[in-house]
This record gives C-alpha cells, structure tokens and sequence, in this order.
C-alpha cells in the first residue's frame, strides 16, 4: 500500500498538476459516455423501427376478401415475410379514433368507409422491404405502399456517421491525454530526481521507483472516468423526460442502472490503461 | 571482504581519478582512506557501489564481482553495503525516522518490523528524541548520525563513510568517530574517508594514504602512544563542555 501512499501524497502535493491531468482525463470520458449514449440509443432506435411493421399496403375499396388472402398466400410463399397483419376498416377507424380522442370534430368527420384497410408487414431482413415492396405495387387491389425504409436507411447513416465522428473524437482525446499526462508526470519525475537518485543508492530497484508514477498516472485517470462518467450521466438523467416525449413511445429510455453501471466498469478499465500507459511513458523517458 | 585489483578510473575529462589501485580490506577491519581533497577518495566509494565503473581492474565486494555484476543485483550489492555519503543525501520532506526507514521500505520489510529496528538503530545513534523532525531542524552532528542509521538500518556487513566529520568541529569529529568504532566493534567492516588527521591518529587503526589517485603509503594500526591519547580525548572532552 505504500506505493497508492507516496503518489497520494505526490498528487497532493501539487494539486494544480493533478488537477490539469483529471480535467484531461474527465473530459475524454464525458466524450466517451456520450457517444457511448448517443451510439446505443440510435441502435435501439433503428432496432425499433426494424422490428415494427416495415411496409403498409392500403387497399383500394373494391378489393374482396378474397382478393385479400391471395395476395397473403402469394407474399407468405416468397419465404421472405417475418409478420403480416390485416387491419380491416373497422380496426382503422378504431386506430383513429385513439389516435385523436381528443378532436370530437375529427372523430365525427371519419366513418369507416372512408378509410382504407392494409396489412403491415415486416419482413425477416430490412433488404427484403424493396422486393415485397415492388410486389405490392403490382397488384392490383393496392392503392398504395409505404414503408420505413428512408426512416431506417436515414438512421443508419447518421448513426455511421456519429460513430465515426465518435471514434475519431475519443481517439484523438486520449491521445492528448496520454502525452498531456506523461508531460506531467514527466515533470514530477524531474523535480523527484535527487531523491531518485538517493534511492537507487541505497538499493532500490527501478520497479520500488517507478510504482509509485504508475500508481499516481492510474489514479488520475480513475477519477477522470469517475467524474466524466458522473457528468454525462447526470445530463443524461435530467433530459430522460424531454427525450421521451421526443422519441414518442420508442422505447430507448430510461437506461437501466445496469447498463450504466456496466459503462462505467468498462470506462474504469480503460482509464486504468491509459493512466498505466501514459506514466509508464514517463517513466521510460525521464528515469534515465 | 573488500579487494581491488589496479583499479584505475579516467574521468571523461581525460583526468585520471585513480590509477592502479590495489587494496585488500578484511572482514571486521576499520580502515581510514587519508587524503586532500581530490585525491580519489569518493571515487573509491563509488566504485564500491558501482555508482560508476573502473576503467581497468577488478573489484571484490563481499565475494561479488562489482564490475560484472548483472543489473539486477546492483539493489542487492547496494543493500549489503551502507554509505554514509559525504553529502549525505538526506531527504528533506521526510523526517528522520522517514529517512532512516528508506531502506527497509526499499528492502520491502514489514511495517511493524522496520519500525523496530529503526527505533534500535536511533537509540544506537543517539536521536531517538528527534526522530520526528525534519533534517532542517537539526544540527551538522546530528545529520552526520541520521547518515549513519540509515546506511546501518539493513545492518549491512560493510560500511563506507565519506567524510562523516568534514564539517564537524572537533568534538562532534570525535563521537562520530567513536560511533563508527563502537559499530565497527559488533564486527561491521568500516572504510572511513576523511582528511582530518586529528581524529585518526587517536584510534590507532589501519590508515590509507591516497594522493592524486595513487596509494602513497600505509600504516598499520599504529597506534600513538597511550598517553597521547589520553590527552588528546580529554582536550576533545574540553572542547565538548
């Protein structure tokens, strides 16, 4: 335990070079939760939309039931249709009369007949939609397709794109943190080095020297994950609310403990590595 | 216990700092290395913890080969022989009882266990009252015998003293002196640097001669006469009152 006693009482020492390497560090990791955030909730929310009825075929009026189960046969035998749902014209006006409860106006304007019966269909892979899709358009009891291929296809590159944004960002942060971190450490080395020196004189090996600058580099960047963590979660927290209302029923949040929990293990971990690296840096080039 | 076999060091100046130098040191002996300033005195100390390495010759420390010795047992060697450096590197952040425990921190002692020994080895240098204060605090003599329990806290077989009474007057001069003898007595071998000829003569032990990087000459436990002694301690007592 002496090691984790002599680098508290470096970091004390100088608490403005301690504080500058947790800044550092507290700042990677708020990018690091964040993106982590941002990531796994658009995962989820392209996971949603996947997994809910992916096209809409609305059928003219004249079309027969018959008509109907023949185009259900002809879509179920491609082998490619994971759900397929018929909603009827009474189930349409039932939807429409939840989905505006609150407009007696509107509510009175719509009877059955004026809206269309559909079936919503998923299909077992997103790239199947364009196919079954097509085969919709053909026939001729379909009046009109819609499906969520542009939501989906939208999300996935924006979610590309802030993964890239994301790895590049936490890349270059803890890059900055390693050097800025070295540089410091680097410097408590130098003004340690006539005591290095006396200590290597009375016997003490490299590893009793270069501990306690491994300890100290490793701490800092346990409290910066701790701190970065904290922050992100906390502002993930308070906007829960306004987001939910936002995402409208898609069910991304609340994080679960869990998850956030597991993060910040994770982000311990690295932490732990970063600080091990960027010490480990230091005392490689300035023990000399 | 200690030998070297012509020993010489060239600075990278182009300076000689020794040059064929052969000494034999035997187990238990106390020896004083007798020089001016610059005559090689440190440089002999130095080598003796491979704090540097000869230019030519061989080196024996307590059966290690010093100049070929791997790496790794350089902590080893340091540990089995206590310096009392001329400077004395003392650490100025820590206290004395800090200081002295250095190198049973380095040795990896228990906590409990090294606390006792450097509680022993202060009362043995007289400084257990002080032992919470820090090296500013404390006079020349006093700083002199911190030096001496932290290089006797591993009780190592060998100890090297490099002008433990250089900036001492004559009656601190001699209770180091005395200290090291009293040491050298529980059977520690003792190689003393110093270039004060009073303290010396009165101990009657193996002188050195060094000059210029060359040993000049040697007397063997040549002690001056009983009577001169006497008188010579009972001026330092004088002195001391």
């Amino acid at each position: 335990m002496s090691f984790a006693k002599t680098a508290w009482k470096n970091i004390r020492r100088s608490p403005y070079q301690a504080l500058a390497a947790i800044l550092i560090m507290t700042l990677t990791f708020l990018a690091i939760s964040f993106f982590t955030f941002l990531l796994v909730g658009s995962s989820k929310v392209i996971n949603y939309f996947e997994s809910k009825p992916q096209v809409t075929a609305f059928f003219r009026n004249e079309a027969s039931q018959g008509d109907i189960n023949k185009l259900e046969n002809q879509l179920q035998a491609t082998g490619k249709i994971a759900a397929i749902k018929f909603v009827s014209k009474d189930d349409a006006l039932k939807i429409y009369r939840q989905q505006n409860a609150n407009d007696p106006l509107l509510l009175d304007l719509v009877t059955a007949d004026v809206l269309p019966a559909s079936f919503e269909i998923s299909t077992v892979q997103i790239e199947d939609m364009g196919t079954i899709s097509n085969m919709l358009n053909k026939s001729a009891i379909v009046s009109d397709v819609i499906y969520q291929k542009d939501v989906v296809s939208t999300l996935t590159t924006w979610t590309s794109a802030i993964k890239k944004i994301g790895i590049v960002l936490i890349v270059l942060l803890s890059l900055v943190s390693i050097f800025i971190m070295a540089t410091i450490v680097g410097i408590k080395i130098s003004q340690k080095k006539e005591d290095i020196e006396i200590m290597k004189l009375i016997g003490a090996t490299n590893w009793y020297i270069r501990w306690p600058f491994l300890t100290e580099g490793i701490l800092y960047g346990i409290f910066g994950a701790v701190v970065g963590w904290a922050i992100a979660t906390a502002g993930l927290l308070y906007t829960t609310p306004f987001l939910e209302t936002f995402l409208k029923g898609i069910p991304v949040l609340p994080a679960s403990d869990t998850d956030l929990l597991i993060l910040l293990g994770l982000e311990i971990v690295f932490a732990v590595f970063l600080g091990a690296i960027s010490s480990f840096l230091a005392v490689l080039r300035y023990s000399k | 216990m200690i030998k070297l076999d012509k020993v010489s060091k060239k600075f990278g100046t182009g300076v000689f700092g020794l040059s064929e130098v052969s000494l034999n040191v035997e187990k238990g002996e106390f020896v004083f290395l007798v020089g001016s300033t610059g005559a090689g005195k440190t440089t002999i100390f130095r080598l003796l913890i491979r704090d540097t390495l000869p230019t030519e010759g061989d080196i024996l420390v307590n059966g290690w080969d010093v100049v070929h010795l791997p790496k790794n047992k350089l902590p080893t060697l340091r540990k089995n022989v206590g310096v009392v450096f001329q400077d004395l590197k003392l650490l100025l952040d820590r206290t004395i009882f800090e200081n002295v425990l250095l190198p049973l921190e380095v040795a990896g002692a228990g906590d409990e266990e090294a606390a006792k020994i450097v509680d022993s080895v202060l009362g043995l240098v007289g400084l257990t009252e002080h032992k919470d204060k820090f090296p500013i605090q404390l006079s020349g003599g006093e700083l002199q015998r911190v030096a001496i329990a932290r290089a006797l806290v591993l009780s190592p077989e060998i100890l090297l003293a490099d002008e433990p009474t250089g900036n001492l007057d004559a009656a601190t001069s001699w209770e180091i002196v005395k200290l090291l003898s009293d040491i050298n007595k529980r059977g520690t071998t003792i190689i003393m640097a110093t270039h004060n000829r009073d303290v010396i003569k009165s101990l009657g032990k193996r002188i050195i001669h060094i000059e210029k990087g060359k040993i000049v000459d040697e007397e063997k436990g040549k002690r001056i006469s009983g009577k001169h002694q006497d008188k010579k301690e009972e001026k330092v007592e004088e002195e001391r009152e």
